[in-house]
């Protein structure tokens, strides 16, 4: 699974496991390596294994089985004060008792660094963020993304070679958040930090990362640039967890020239391409964006399959039509057309005729 | 009829008036004493027979002895004295009397006469310490000894002061009364100045350095069940209580205390009256008296406990333990061969003294 | 909003009908307060009846000058008019005027039988007042006051220390409605003919057992806080399932009653008690004493009130996230530096709360220190105890019980200001 050579990873887990009451494993086999500089982000729902992870690399929770390295080091024996990780919490974790600027100086001061180097470094530090002015209050005087500013300035205040952020926006508002992920993207490409990030929010972990993990029964279900992923899932659970998906189950009738047939249940047939699936038979699910829709026959190349369809429901989101189809014995078929001028509107109840390009059809493990 | 057989039953002359009829009486009373072993002697010895002869009577008691002073001060100020008899030691009647709190009585008219006819005052004699009090019982403050902790039977209260032939540690009551007296006595007072003595500066440092002599080795206690579970644990070799605790850790439980006899402090308990009762209330607690401090029922409740019956004519009539079935007489503080040397509280003596001497041992405990 | 509201010449706000804005909102509010004062009303006349009445009596019986329930002056009307006249300064008995008054005052208090609580009134300043007014009742109430004069002699005849000048600059001195011999008497100091001074060392005990008091409950303090700290800590720290069987067990004392716990810390710790058989056992040679002093006190005391530290300290350490020991780690902090640093400054509220709880009631107890205290472990309000039940001083407990009060409300008084009592968290 890793792109990189093990031997430039700055960050390494190697067949590392984790169980909690020896019974169940939390994480299964986990392989991972990342260069240096990489933004990774773990994304998967709760109980996935991915926070678990993020507590092994910062030395809270020890490795059942496996190795962790970092800098080519085995770090499973190292206690987390001394990997020199920074680390952003959920609930930014700033100490209450401390000012914001005592709060940045913490890390300084155990690290034994002089008055004047402290200062400086916590000043430079809190304009980094823009809460130079903020130094003297403390943490509960703050609003969240202000705190949210500090914590993240605190992880970085001591210089750490890699940062840790576990679902760091997780308490702001929508569009708070959405300023937060540019920032911190860009802080961490100017710095040339190597980040790991945890998240459960999939637009998050898209727009945020060079690459994404998805996590799923304490496996890496797929490690890939954002695009990859969304565009070319490699299993069902990445398609159906990345985006919003149309799926259909059948049967592999035939597979030509990296092109499968695909018998759906209800006896229509449709071009896609075979990802998960090798030979006639096998059952599959197909996965097709709603945006890769076409209801223009037009569009289509000569002799695809199409399929008939009636339309349900026309919700309109401004940017976007939102139209619910009933294809194939299924009424939660979902089309997204871009709001154009030229664009038609559907109306309920109208029939029409719908098809995709086969690479836009994915035919998945069942 | 029921006149009649409480006459009998309690061997009076017949011949002594009686105000009183059944009908004037009230049906019930409430009977006021210190719980315990001690209560339960007079409920076996007085009330129960009482109420046998009295069909219908209700008896109520309580165990408030302990505050009797401070409840009946209460009562009387709301007006509301509930109380019918009370059980109290001859300092708290004095004071209750004093006060006015307790009723005045004339002894030979509202107690029965011994069986040959001696008067009722003089058959209590010394006993009567106030116009109000009807003594019942007599006990002592006298010590006792762990037989298998000492190496000799101590023979005299001056053991108490003599570390070296009696090592370990002993029980004294947390309060000067008693203690300042023996440690005089041990120092070679004669006991008829020793009360002369404590009223001087010297005699008062006199009888505390002669107890500092014993501070070390001293657990104080408070509560008369104390000194017997200090003796039964070992905790301390000998100690100061109420000789009817010991007899019953002694006779009753078995334990290897054995009972110094010398220079036992002795007290007075009895009944006194509420002021001021409702006639048909008084009635019945006359009567109640009259029956319950008869020579009889004085000597009938020494078979319950070894306490001495306050009457003379009573002491020839002590019989055997109820259920031990042993001869209470030799352990009676009242018995010759336990009376050698004794001195009674100076309830008058100390009523001046005692907040000025108890400020003085306090200071002297937290030296 | 502005267009719902106008203003008045005067500057006040009126409401839509003109009234003003401040008397319409409370008439609004009215029903909500009277609904709000019915619901604390109960409690409110409990804890007047049962709190705030008790200490007010308190305070005032601490200075009145009675004798069982009247004033002393009332009691004595002539023999305090007349006595002013005499200066005990002068070396001389009081003249005659002054004994045909106490003639006069002690035949009434006689027939009211109040004599014996005057002579008891006096003895806590003099001892043997107390047996001259009990002699002389019943001997003055047969006196003529016209006929049978003059009354010094006979008083002498009674009791010659009715000839005592000290007796009598004690009637003097205590002739007022109010007194404050129980204060000074509650301080250790007594009134001299130089003025007031206060006694032999060797002679004080309230002061002494003050400090005692407090010294001990800071030192049981401190145990129940270095013993339950940890243990708060490690029930903050387990999951919710095993901290709550913990928790029962932390609280299990509280279900026994106070006597059989303090009895069952007599039988381990006496000199033939189970720990002492255990050293023995060990091989020493000298048994411990470690009942009937101020280290069998501070031991039970700790153990009884070791909850009351432990509660708010757990309470408030569930308050505080994990996250913030592991930031401080992970900022580079060993677990003594993140404990110091980052976890113990936020306990504090706990600490405070505790302590406070803790010390307050250490500084009441009564019980155990009766029971395992011994003479050298005794706390003050044993001795508060004793003045009210025993000796029935009920000026000088009351005057104890005043000056705990206020020794509690000043020590209260320091602790705000050194942490602060908004710093404190029941949970």
């Amino acid at each position: 699974m890793s792109r990189e050579n093990s031997n430039d990873a700055f960050v390494e887990f190697e067949h590392v496991q984790k169980s909690y009451d020896g019974v169940q494993l939390v994480v299964k086999d986990l392989n991972l390596a990342m260069p240096r500089g990489e933004f990774l982000t773990m994304l998967g729902p709760s109980g996935s294994g991915k926070t678990t992870c993020l507590m092994m690399l910062a030395g809270f929770e020890t490795a059942t089985h496996g190795e962790i390295k970092l800098d080519g080091k085995p770090i499973n024996n190292i206690p987390p004060h001394k990997r020199g990780i920074g680390m952003v919490f959920q609930n930014y974790a700033l100490f209450p008792h401390m000012t914001i600027a005592e709060n940045l100086a913490f890390p300084l001061e155990v690290r034994k660094l002089g008055k004047s180097e402290r200062e400086e470094k916590v000043k430079r530090a809190l304009d980094m963020v823009q809460m130079g002015d903020f130094g003297g209050r403390r943490p509960a005087q703050l609003s969240g993304g202000q705190q949210q500013r500090v914590a993240l300035a605190r992880a970085l205040v001591f210089e750490p070679e890699l940062v840790l952020m576990d679902e760091p926006l997780g308490a702001l508002d929508k569009q708070l958040r959405e300023h937060m992920q540019f920032e911190i993207t860009n802080l961490a490409h100017q710095l040339g930090i190597t980040t790991v990030y945890v998240t459960h929010d999939q637009t998050e972990a898209l727009t945020m990362s060079d690459r994404v993990a998805v996590f799923d029964d304490g496996r890496i279900q797929q490690l890939a640039a954002p695009d990859t992923l969304y565009e070319a899932p490699e299993n069902s659970f990445v398609a159906q967890f990345i985006g919003e998906n149309n799926t259909f189950e059948g049967t592999v009738k035939e597979i030509n020239n990296g092109l499968a047939v695909v018998e759906l249940d209800d006896g229509e047939v449709i071009d896609c391409t075979p990802v998960n699936v090798s030979k006639p038979g096998e059952r599959t699910l197909i996965s097709i964006r709603p945006e890769r829709v076409e209801i223009d026959k037009g569009r289509l190349k000569e002799g695809s399959h199409t399929l008939k369809a009636e339309v349900l429901e026309f919700i309109y989101m401004g940017d976007i039509f939102r139209t619910r189809l009933r294809v194939a014995g299924r009424d939660d078929f979902i089309i997204k057309t871009r709001n154009a001028p030229d664009q038609v509107r559907l109306k309920p109840g109208q029939q029409i005729e719908i098809g995709w390009l086969p690479e836009d059809c994915r035919a998945l493990d069942a | 009829m029921k006149l009649k057989s409480i006459l009998l039953a309690s061997g009076a002359v017949l011949g002594t008036s009686f105000a009183a009829s059944a009908q004037d009486m009230a049906d019930s009373m409430t009977v006021v004493s210190w719980g315990g072993a001690y209560q339960n002697s007079q409920v076996q010895a007085y009330i129960e027979p009482y109420k046998e002869m009295n069909p219908g009577l209700e008896v109520v008691t309580d165990e408030s002895s302990g505050e009797a002073v401070t409840k009946l001060r209460a009562m009387s100020e709301a007006g509301n004295v509930t109380w019918d008899l009370v059980d109290v030691t001859a300092a708290d009647g004095m004071r209750l009397c004093d006060e006015g709190l307790a009723m005045q009585i004339d002894h030979d008219e509202m107690l029965a006469a011994a069986p040959d006819g001696t008067p009722a005052s003089e058959d209590f004699g010394g006993s009567i310490v106030s116009d109000c009090f009807i003594p019942q019982i007599v006990f002592s403050t006298t010590f006792g000894y762990r037989t298998d902790m000492v190496d000799q039977k101590p023979e005299s209260v001056c053991a108490i002061f003599d570390t070296e032939t009696y090592p370990g540690q002993r029980a004294l009551e947390k309060r000067p009364i008693g203690n300042l007296e023996w440690a005089l006595i041990c120092d070679g007072v004669a006991i008829d100045d020793v009360y002369d003595t404590l009223e001087t500066e010297e005699g008062v440092e006199r009888a505390f350095a002669k107890l500092d002599t014993i501070k070390d080795d001293t657990v104080w206690w408070s509560a008369g069940a104390e000194t017997p579970q200090l003796l039964a644990d070992g905790e301390v070799v000998m100690g100061s209580t109420y000789n009817g605790r010991l007899f019953s850790a002694i006779a009753e439980q078995d334990q290897p205390i054995g009972m110094l006899w010398d220079w036992q402090m002795f007290d007075l308990d009895g009944w006194i009256i509420p002021a001021d009762l409702p006639a048909d209330r008084l009635a019945r607690v006359k009567d109640f008296v009259k029956f319950a401090t008869d020579t009889q029922r004085l000597a009938d409740q020494a078979k319950y406990i070894s306490y001495g019956p306050a009457r003379a004519s009573s002491a020839p009539l002590v019989g055997k333990h109820a259920e031990l079935g042993i001869e209470m007489a030799p352990h009676m503080p009242t018995d010759p061969a336990n009376a050698k040397n004794t001195f009674l509280f100076n309830y008058n003596w100390w009523a001046s003294y005692r907040d000025d001497l108890d400020s003085q041992f306090q200071a002297w405990l937290l030296e | 909003m502005m267009a719902d509201t106008h203003v008045d010449e005067n500057g006040l706000v009126l409401a839509a009908d003109g009234t003003p804005l401040k008397q319409s909102l409370a008439r609004a509010l009215r029903a909500q307060k009277i609904r709000a004062l019915l619901l604390i009303a109960p409690l409110l006349l409990f804890v007047t009846i049962s709190f705030v009445l008790p200490i007010g009596e308190m305070l005032m019986r601490s200075v009145q000058n009675t004798a069982g329930t009247e004033y002393v002056p009332d009691l004595l009307p002539n023999v305090v008019e007349e006595v002013q006249e005499w200066d005990p300064a002068s070396g001389e008995m009081p003249p005659e005027p002054v004994y045909r008054a106490l003639a006069q005052d002690l035949a009434t208090a006689f027939e009211n039988r109040n004599h014996t609580q005057l002579g008891r009134r006096f003895n806590y300043e003099s001892a043997g007042m107390s047996s001259i007014f009990r002699k002389s009742g019943r001997r003055v109430s047969n006196w003529d006051i016209e006929t049978d004069g003059p009354f010094r002699e006979k008083f002498l005849d009674i009791d010659e220390d009715w000839g005592d000048i000290e007796y009598w600059a004690t009637i003097k001195a205590n002739s007022g409605y109010y007194t404050t011999s129980y204060f000074l008497a509650a301080f250790d100091a007594q009134r001299t003919s130089e003025g007031i001074a206060m006694k032999d060392p060797d002679q004080r005990i309230y002061s002494k057992l003050m400090i005692r008091t407090i010294w001990l409950s800071f030192l049981i303090t401190f145990c129940t806080f270095a013993l339950g700290y940890p243990v708060a800590w490690l029930l903050a720290d387990l999951p919710t399932k095993s901290a709550n069987l913990l928790l029962i067990l932390v609280l299990l004392p509280f279900w026994t009653s106070l006597l059989v716990r303090t009895s069952a810390w007599k039988i381990l710790l006496q000199q033939q008690g189970v720990i002492n058989d255990f050293w023995i056992a060990l091989g020493f040679t000298e048994r411990m004493s470690l009942i009937n002093n101020q280290l069998g006190v501070v031991i039970a005391m700790t153990h009884i009130l070791l909850p009351f530290m432990i509660l708010p300290l757990y309470s408030v350490m569930k308050t505080i996230p994990p996250s913030y020991l592991r930031a401080a780690k992970s900022l580079g902090a060993t677990n003594t530096v993140a404990f110091i640093r980052v976890y113990f400054p936020q306990t504090t509220p706990g600490i405070g709360a505790g302590s406070l709880l803790v010390f307050i009631l250490a500084v009441g107890y009564f019980i155990t220190p009766e029971l395992v205290g011994g003479a050298d472990g005794t706390f003050i309000s044993n001795r508060i105890y004793y003045q009210f039940s025993s000796s029935g001083n009920w000026g000088l407990a009351a005057a104890l019980g005043t000056i705990m009060l206020v020794v509690v409300l000043l020590l209260y008084y320091i602790y705000d200001k050194l942490v602060g009592v908004d710093n404190v968290k029941l949970g």
